[in-house]
């Protein structure tokens, strides 16, 4: 979009103010729907359209109407703005950039003539529910009217080819953190900073101060003493326009930071010992007829506009003050050339009817009567406790009908409160507290850090750790002072202005039944919208209360969630600290254009193409495969036998120096937990190998059982995963390959047969072992190298073979070669569930030991019969492979599931392994599988699980 | 997220360390001579207090030990850690 003509001026910026934010030497122009629009540096968005005479910003989400600025924070509902291809922009706290395209969100075919907004003269049955009972039957056409629905949602757009910007991670450990950077949480911050702690303080603003920022000279004053203070203080961080999103278990907080260059947002996980929540009061809306008219603000909103960007309000206001806030909003009114036409006194009974005006406010109707002309109309009637930390924290708010608003009630040693949402008082007071209560987190945090480090004395020492604490001083108390409960006139008005939920709304909410405030925020939808409750849930709680005939305090309130201001999904993902595993040949593997495969942790080459053709190598020549992610432990001492025999179902009391064997783990429950080969090297060290992905299981597992079962075992276990290289040489030429390369073992069928373990050199590299087991049913030797060597004889292999026509393999071709030999793999062909008699495995299971993991289970499960068995199964038509997870299906029930499946390069023909029901288990059964697309093919059950050389004799030869 | 205090390495965070479920539930020095019940009990019953519980943690992204700890199901504190073979703690 272009710009097609600048507007004439900023008309309604005001002269200097004292606390003004923005930079008059630094104008910029930036463009609103297209148009060209002058703003100084340090104006939000908002502001600077503002000083230009804009008035609407939004249309609302339901009903389209017209709104403007009401709070002018980050909170203003009306606000929300896209800003290129950035949606959703908190137009009233985003600042302005020069060149920034910013355009209205959700409106056609412009801002000031929406289409729309002919919802509001259908409004009557857009009420409470009305999407619930009208679009839910039939539910076939849900679909249909999700499309149509989907346009009439308010949201910006996202351009699926913008480029994002980096977003960061960090990981802090403050001793006390501050959330909130106002008068309160500045001496907060100070005060636990001079006793010796480390502080963070955060705040939400581009700058700390709070309300002091729009207020009058001694307030100004008083925030320039704070700065400085915490500008002095040794050790506090400061991060602005960042805030404290969530608090979880142990004071972990999740802190989203935007004051960073070049980092579009930073998520700061961060563990403080200590947290003190000081994030004032947020004023509350009033809820009456046309109380969502441009025109219609909060004393909070004028007072900013006024004091920190200088933009007139209006021309002639009506006021509604019940506090002194309102009351010093008139006297900023008047500074600002406003003419106060009226003031309402809401301490002193009666407050206002309506407001009324077609695009904005141009009359107000009093409770007495009276009709004022005006274009704003600014309402003082009370605050609002942000307690979403506290609450997050399990503390339950509770109501002061004093005070009107909620207080906090029982907080954890961890957690405090300061200034406004902890009570109130005179600035001194307030910062006299908050300092008490900075200097108690301080101390707390100090008893904190010693008592974590009392239990480990070479830290204790090495760490002289944080100052003694003070001798402990009751915190002062604030004091509550009265304030009127005004929520709302009438029974009209907005209370949810981002949801477009009105007090009619939750009143017929209540009617029909929905008479728990947090059954009626379900049902409405109020104070789920992008405010999440901070404008809206107490005057909700209110309205709801008057419906119902209770007080505010027996209708509660709803409970705050995490996050506490919302967050993008780019600081969620962020940076990635996940650390990536991989082999020494993993750069060769990515040089000779292996295909990645992320399993686990680890990053593997899947093939280097042609899987078929590697299958092929290695069944009629050699090949060879990098297999370092293989779970490796090495095991020393006298009663590793004992500790094989307690984990393992198989036997193992006479496994001679040199032999390997298989062996399959079971937990208690008797359901497969992993396989692998073990080896004696020598009489006392053993090397034991898990599954890639079961490595860190069985280490767990074993450390288990050795630190808690059988501590007097004398067994040591070093996993050694990374500290070997591991290859796996497969084929009928393998042997002859390894000849050429290793020096000092006979590598003869009678020297060296199946399953037998040999330690030696490998082209040149001493410390090797290797043993001769078949994966994949070829002969073959999985040779473990020091990993630092690994690439050295890996390429020697490719080198010295290349006459043989050795070929690397990837995963891919080693899956297809096991499914070939009938292996079946832990987790792929089995479950939780799948018990050893279940995978087949009853040939390994030594029920005449008299104890293994899961022995008991075991015998009972050896009585039986009635359970799934894992089977060889081939299609009938060998050219369909059945996606792995096909259904096999028997009548109309489910009888067993396909495991692994792969046409098989080797047989020409689909081969599979899969569950059968125990009826379907006889060779030659015929069985029915249901493919994912309906149609169902024939298969047969096998004989035995491997569908290549059942016998095994290649693998021997 | 939890904060643990492994007994070794200090306070981390949990998502160092595996869940070992309650402590002192020994594997059976004799399974065979447990009733079906009681094996069963073994296997698949375990407590589920409101406050303070017993449990096993083992710091596996860490020192790799398993220890035992008192924590309140309530507040998630912990409070108190100690070793394997050792009595549960008098908790105050």
């Amino acid at each position: 979009m272009t710009a097609v003509s600048a507007r004439t001026g900023m008309t309604l910026r005001l002269e200097p103010q004292p606390g003004e934010v923005i930079d008059r030497n630094r104008p910029l122009e930036f463009t609103w729907n297209g148009q060209r629009f002058p703003a100084y540096h340090g104006d939000t968005i908002v502001s600077a359209l503002a000083a230009c005479g804009e008035r609407i910003f939004s249309r609302s989400f339901k009903y389209h109407r017209p709104r403007g600025l009401l709070s002018a924070s980050f909170l203003d509902p009306g606000c929300t703005v896209q800003v290129g291809d950035e949606p959703n922009v908190r137009g009233a706290h985003r600042r302005v950039e020069p060149g920034m395209v910013v355009s209205a969100q959700n409106v056609w075919p412009s801002l000031r003539y929406d289409v729309k907004s002919v919802n509001q003269v259908v409004g009557r049955f857009l009420t409470a529910g009305f999407y619930y009972k009208t679009f839910i039957k039939p539910q076939r056409l849900w679909p249909a009217y999700e499309r149509v629905l989907r346009r009439f949602s308010s949201g910006g757009v996202v351009a699926k080819d913008s480029a994002h910007g980096y977003y960061d991670k960090r990981y802090a450990h403050p001793d006390v953190v501050v959330a909130g950077g106002g008068p309160a949480g500045m001496a907060a911050a100070v005060a636990a900073a001079e006793a010796g702690a480390a502080v963070l303080l955060v705040e939400e603003e581009y700058e700390l101060g709070g309300h002091l920022r729009w207020g009058d000279a001694g307030q100004l004053e008083a925030l320039r003493e704070l700065r400085a203070a915490v500008a002095a203080a040794p050790g506090v961080e400061v991060m602005t326009n960042s805030v404290v999103n969530g608090r979880y278990d142990g004071n972990w907080l999740g802190i989203v930071q935007r004051n960073l260059p070049h980092v579009v947002e930073r998520l700061v996980k961060a563990r403080a010992k200590t947290l003190v929540v000081a994030p004032g009061l947020i004023e509350r809306p009033y809820v009456f007829e046309g109380n969502d008219l441009p025109g219609v603000m909060l004393s909070t909103g004028v007072r900013r506009l006024v004091n920190l960007h200088a933009v007139k309000p209006g021309q002639r206001a009506v006021v509604l003050s019940a506090n002194p806030e309102g009351d010093a909003a008139i006297d900023d009114l008047a500074r600002a050339g406003v003419e106060v036409a009226k003031v309402v006194d809401g301490r002193r009974g009666p407050t206002i009817q309506r407001a009324t005006g077609s695009r904005g406010v141009q009359a107000v109707e009093c409770a007495d009567g009276t009709v004022v002309d005006c274009d704003l109309l600014v309402t003082a009637v009370g605050w609002t406790a942000p307690t979403a930390l506290l609450n997050m924290a399990g503390d339950r708010p509770v109501y002061s009908e004093r005070a009107a608003r909620f207080l906090p009630s029982l907080l954890p040693d961890d957690v405090l409160v300061a200034g406004g949402i902890a009570g109130d008082g005179p600035l001194e007071q307030l910062t006299e507290h908050a300092r008490a209560v900075g200097r108690e987190a301080a101390g707390r945090a100090a008893e904190t850090a010693r008592s974590l480090c009392a239990g480990i004395p070479q830290i204790a020492e090495r760490r002289a750790g944080p100052p003694d604490p003070e001798p402990a001083v009751a915190l002062p108390e604030l004091p509550v002072e009265d304030h009127p409960a005004l929520f709302f006139s009438g029974t009209r008005g907005f209370v949810d202005f981002s949801e477009d939920v009105t007090a009619k709304d939750l009143i017929a909410a209540a009617e029909e039944g929905y008479d728990s405030i947090e059954l009626v925020k379900r049902y409405t939808t109020v104070t789920m919208g992008p405010s999440q409750g901070k404008l809206e849930t107490v005057n909700a709680v209110a309205v709801l209360a008057a419906a119902t005939g209770r007080t505010i305090a027996e209708t509660g309130t709803t409970v705050w969630r995490p996050p506490y201001a919302p967050i993008t999904l780019g600081a969620l993902a962020g940076r990635i600290f996940e650390p990536v595993r991989h082999s020494p040949m993993q750069p060769w593997h990515e040089a000779a254009g292996a295909t990645p495969l992320v399993a686990g942790a680890w990053i593997r080459p899947d093939s280097y193409g042609d899987p078929a053709g590697e299958v092929r190598a290695v069944r009629s020549g050699v090949g060879i495969i990098d297999v370092t992610p293989l779970g490796k432990f090495d095991l020393r001492g006298p009663d590793v036998p004992e500790l094989l025999n307690q984990l393992y179902v198989n036997k193992w009391s006479r496994l001679d120096v040199g032999s390997v064997r298989y062996g399959v783990m079971c937990a208690e429950d008797g359901v497969v937990l992993d396989d692998g080969v073990t080896g004696r090297l020598a009489e006392d060290r053993y090397i034991l190998t898990a599954t890639s992905s079961g490595a860190a299981t069985v280490q767990e597992w074993i450390e288990s059982w050795l630190q808690t079962e059988r501590p007097d075992w004398r067994i040591h276990v070093t996993p050694v995963t990374t500290a070997y290289a591991s290859i796996n040489v497969a084929g009928p030429r393998s042997r002859e390959l390894l000849g050429r390369l290793v020096e000092d073992v006979d590598l003869a069928n009678e020297a060296f047969p199946y399953m037998r373990v040999r330690v030696g050199r490998i082209a040149g590299v001493d410390g090797c072992f290797m043993w001769r087991i078949g994966f994949t049913g070829e002969l073959s030797y999985e040779l473990h190298v020091p990993a630092s060597h690994g690439l050295r004889v890996w390429e020697a292999l490719l080198e010295r073979g290349a006459d043989l026509g050795v070929r690397p393999f990837g995963v891919e071709a080693q899956r297809i070669l096991r499914l070939e030999k009938g292996h079946f793999i832990v987790g792929q062909d089995t479950d939780g569930l799948t018990q050893a008699y279940g995978a087949g495995l009853g040939w390994a299971v030594k029920l005449d030991k008299p104890d293994f993991a899961g022995r008991t289970e075991l015998v009972w499960q050896s009585r039986r019969d009635d359970y799934f068995r894992l089977v060889g199964l081939q299609p009938v038509d060998g050219s369909v492979v059945p996606p792995e997870a096909s259904q096999i299906v028997l009548g109309r029930g489910i009888a067993g599931r396909i495991t692994s499946s792969r046409m098989s390069p080797t047989l020409g023909r689909s081969i599979c392994l899969g569950f059968v029901a125990p009826s379907l288990t006889g060779p030659g059964t015929q069985v029915t599988v249901r493919l994912p697309d309906g149609g169902e093919v024939a298969a047969t059950v096998m004989p035995q699980h491997a569908h290549f050389d059942p016998e095994g004799t290649r693998q021997r030869g | 997220m939890l904060s643990v205090p492994c007994p070794w390495c200090g306070p981390r965070d949990e998502t160092e360390f595996s869940y070992g479920g309650q402590a002192h539930v020994a594997h059976p020095a004799e399974p065979d001579a447990l009733s079906d019940h009681e094996w069963s009990d073994y296997l698949f019953v375990r407590d589920n207090p409101r406050g303070p519980f017993a449990e096993r943690w083992c710091h596996s992204a860490g020192c790799r030990r398993w220890f035992n700890a008192v924590r309140d199901t309530v507040t998630h504190s912990f409070l108190a850690v100690y070793r394997i073979g050792d009595p549960v703690p008098e908790i105050s």
